[in-house]
């Protein structure tokens, strides 16, 4: 089994279950519609500092409800199923890879949404899209690494939640400053330190999850 | 591990710093007398470092060795750097009641410390919910590692990118311009040695207290 027919697989499952989509859709739909409504948002302006902060939880909290799947309630034939066919980093990257993309989809689609309903107040869009990208591959690499080993413990869901949010604070704290430089339209220069940083993070978070995940797998 | 000479050192080293910390004189700054939490407060994070560097080192052991013996020590440096950031965060709350007005400012360096606590505590979260002992330590392991992966950022990182009131705001935070007379370094280097040396006498008897723990049980066994 290579990486790709792993990621392929995962595509054709979610696409065949074409309610957990409709679900996720829903789900960020909804989630920006309370933004809107509750923060009153055509009256009021909004400032680029909350404008960010709020595009990022809404982000946040979709992915952690679609990543959090990709080990947490999935059966345990199935696992040994994989775990017979393909190697541990194997599943890892697919998992990544595909989580990732998923995650893009995610904050593309609620970038759209966030223009319809709220503002689009961004000026620097290329800047505005390496967040984009780089928050959701930073995002979805730690979120599926946590969820596999929250998956092992009694009480996956709460774990969840109480492992993953510290990890992903710095992934988010860089993401949003990114965001806000690239809403108020500053000179480049000023995100490139955030960006790096936010590629290191990437880095560090792959590599550990490539290189410690057989000893999640592994029981 | 089992010489005397550490432990003398680090009480005498301690009793030193707590005499030489409250009485010596010290420069006037901007932050006069207060400057002297540098002896209490600061050490206290080398300490939760090195305590937590330690940890990491052994939950990597772990998954090599896959001994028993690892695990225990992995938990008790993480517990002791535990123990040493909440100290770290509480004389730090009390500098900022006097230097700042309040005890929590929201200051980048305060809500980084915060943060890389709750990590820590997560981690014992997390032992606390497995029941088979090796999958716990296994996979504790693995996360220890990924909690020490996200402490350097939330540490040293991430405070250094936004403007902040802590002291040292332009660099290293322990080692910056309050610290250049020479006068304190004399109180501040032994403070960081003799709590290092105590961290390690604290852990090493809760690691051997915990051995003999696990010998009875299995003798009961």
């Amino acid at each position: 089994m290579s990486v790709f027919e792993l990621i392929r697989k995962d595509f054709l499952l979610e696409l065949r279950r074409k309610s957990v989509i409709a679900g996720l859709g829903l789900y960020l739909f909804s989630l920006i519609f309370i933004c809107y409504l509750t923060f009153n948002l055509r009256v009021n302006s909004i400032n680029a500092m909350t404008w960010s902060a709020l595009f990022w939880l809404v982000i946040l909290f979709s992915v952690v409800n679609s990543v959090a799947k990709s080990f947490i309630g999935e059966r345990k034939g199935v696992l040994i199923y994989y775990y017979t066919i393909a190697s541990p980093q194997q599943i890892i990257l697919s998992k990544i890879i595909y989580n990732s993309l998923l995650c893009l989809l995610i904050s593309v689609s609620g970038y759209v949404l966030f223009s319809i309903f709220i503002v689009n107040p961004v000026q620097d869009h290329l800047v505005f899209f390496a967040a984009l990208v780089l928050g959701s591959v930073g995002l979805s690499t730690s979120l599926s690494i946590i969820s596999g080993i929250a998956s092992k413990g009694n009480n996956s869901n709460v774990l969840m939640a109480v492992l993953s949010f510290p990890v992903v604070v710095s992934i988010l704290l860089m993401t949003i400053r990114v965001t806000k430089n690239a809403v108020d339209g500053i000179e480049r220069a000023a995100s490139t330190d955030e960006i790096l940083n936010l590629l290191a993070i990437n880095c560090i978070a792959a590599a550990l999850g490539y290189i410690l995940f057989p000893y999640i797998w592994r029981s | 591990m089992k010489k005397l000479w550490w432990k003398i050192l680090a009480i005498v080293l301690l009793v030193y710093v707590h005499i030489g910390g409250l009485l010596f004189a010290v420069p006037r700054l901007r932050i006069h007398e207060t400057i002297r939490s540098l002896y209490f407060h600061v050490p206290m994070w080398f300490g939760m470092t090195f305590m937590f560097l330690i940890s990491f080192v052994y939950a990597v052991r772990y998954l090599r060795t896959s001994s028993k013996e690892d695990d225990i020590r992995s938990v008790e440096f993480a517990n002791v750097g535990l123990a040493f950031g909440t100290l770290g965060m509480l004389t730090g709350m009390v500098w900022a009641h006097y230097a700042w007005g309040l005890f929590w400012h929201g200051d980048p360096k305060q809500v980084g410390a915060a943060i890389a606590l709750l990590v820590y505590l997560a981690y014992f979260v997390l032992r606390a919910s497995f029941e088979n002992q090796e999958q716990r330590a296994r996979l504790s392991a693995v996360y220890n590692i990924f909690a020490f992966a996200s402490l350097i950022p939330l540490i040293f990182i991430i405070p250094r990118l936004y403007s902040s009131m802590h002291p040292g705001d332009d660099g290293n935070p322990a080692f910056n311009a309050y610290d250049l007379d020479g006068r304190m370094r004399l109180v501040f280097y032994p403070a960081v040695i003799g709590w290092f040396f105590m961290g390690l006498w604290i852990t090493s008897l809760r690691i051997r207290y915990r051995n003999i723990n696990e010998k009875i049980s299995e003798t009961e066994l």
